[in-house]
């Protein structure tokens, strides 16, 4: 067994699995990459000790420096990655978090020794971004990281994820991965765009905009910065919208293969059914998709063990994705 | 006036509809059902996404400037999914729309937990 000198030493190199039994189509093989083996258990990990580092190396950040802190908006993997790397630096963190999410996401900020500031469950992650960098305005002696919008975001997936696929798939034809910031859908692509250029990029957007029921009107939409930074709509090969019966049913099935997947995992794997099932006949295909995290954060939702009909139901009250 | 508008669209495609001319499923999300009558769904016509908005533009004015902008392209915080796949990666406003298509809108939200 390998011994590392910090936890921090664990972060990516994650093992990839074939998951081809679920694919609709013979010709194609699916392949999921397990993020949630990363050790704060989601993709975020390599983002947050990607924004951290960045900021060290910036001299905005000073490790052993007392009474830093730090604030960030998170739906809750961000948050928990950034306690755990703020929990090693030595840093003071508050995330701003939806008051809808699920309860052990809480937890586990609280488990790592965040601080957290509700915001409106209503509003979903919109609410959470515009409180965080309203708070961040008024205290600029804190340190706003904004994964949204850091390069270091995609600059983490442009650095290890995209490697580590290309190195265990050569063979990749197809990369499938949720949208959220886009940080991993721009890194990884941008990557396998100077290294694979017929690579085929898809995007999987949760149905955020189905459930958030806070919004106003239409301008108070959000798209990621580093999206629109990147060119992720020049990026991207085709983005579908996945519906929260589609994920759930998709993150039951994939327990078939000894995977406990979160629900927005079971969302891409969705994604990459749809994809399979698009290629002719007469072709082959190797899709790589992400698993961003484990099943433990959502059991509290019941996604596995109750009525499907109550758990879509659910989805509109606490936020899932 | 807008729920007037609403029949006036709906029978009009019902009619066309008899005749041959192609129909759609329009999902409404919640942040633009006041302006579309308050339903959830809605029957729409057209030959292709540009169309289908431009004439509920016409019907409903409230939703004027919150589909398409002044220039005929799609709002930038409005995402269009026909049979869930993003219009944006179909051809844009001239993506085609076929019978008994399911068109989507959705409001373009922060998201996070999946990437």
């Amino acid at each position: 067994m390998t011994r590392y000198a910090s936890v921090l030493d664990l972060i990516g190199n994650t093992p990839i699995v074939d998951v081809s039994a679920l694919s609709p189509n013979p010709n194609v093989t699916i392949l999921a990459k397990l993020e949630g083996r990363n050790p704060a258990g989601s993709v975020k990990d390599r983002v947050a000790l990607s924004l951290v580092e960045a900021a060290e190396a910036d001299g905005v950040l000073i490790p052993g420096k007392p009474d830093q802190v730090l604030i960030e908006p998170s739906s809750g993997n961000t948050g928990i990655a950034l306690a755990m790397v703020c929990r090693l630096r030595g840093y003071h963190l508050k995330v701003v978090l939806p008051s809808n999410v699920s309860p052990e996401r809480r937890q586990l900020l609280l488990a790592f020794g965040a601080e957290i500031i509700d915001s409106p469950g209503s509003e979903g992650s919109n609410g959470a971004v515009r409180m965080a960098q309203k708070l961040a305005l008024e205290h600029q002696e804190w340190t706003f990281l904004y994964q949204y919008a850091n390069p270091a975001n995609p600059d983490a997936h442009y650095r290890t994820t995209g490697p580590e696929i290309l190195r265990d798939v050569p063979e990749i034809t197809h990369f499938i991965a949720g949208l959220g910031t886009s940080g991993t859908l721009m890194g990884v692509g941008r990557y396998l765009r100077e290294m694979k250029p017929d690579v085929q990029i898809w995007a999987v957007e949760p149905p955020s905009g189905e459930m958030v029921d806070g919004l106003r009107s239409l301008e108070d939409g959000y798209i990621p910065p580093i999206f629109i930074e990147n060119h992720g709509a020049e990026m991207l090969d085709r983005k579908v919208v996945v519906r929260a019966r589609e994920s759930i049913e998709w993150t039951r099935r994939m327990t078939e293969l000894g995977l406990f997947v979160g629900i927005s995992s079971g969302a891409i794997m969705a994604g990459a059914v749809k994809c399979a099932k698009l290629i002719p006949e007469d072709e082959t295909a190797t899709i790589v998709t992400i698993v961003c995290d484990d099943g433990w954060k959502y059991l509290s939702t019941g996604a596995w063990s109750d009525d499907i009909d109550d758990v879509v139901e659910r989805a509109k009250k606490i936020i899932y994705f | 006036m807008a729920a007037g508008a609403k029949v006036d669209v709906v029978s009009r495609v019902l009619d066309q509809s008899e005749s041959g001319i192609m129909t759609a499923v329009l999902r409404v999300p919640t942040v633009l059902r006041p302006a579309l009558g308050g339903v959830a769904t809605m029957q729409v016509e057209g030959a292709t996404i540009g169309g289908v908005l431009s004439e509920l533009s016409d019907a409903y004015p409230a939703v004027k400037g919150q589909l398409l902008n002044d220039d005929g392209t799609l709002h930038r915080f409005l995402n269009v999914y026909i049979n869930d796949d993003d219009v944006r990666y179909l051809g844009g406003v001239n993506a085609p729309v076929a019978n008994d298509d399911e068109i989507t809108l959705l409001p373009a939200v922060a998201g996070g937990a999946s990437g």
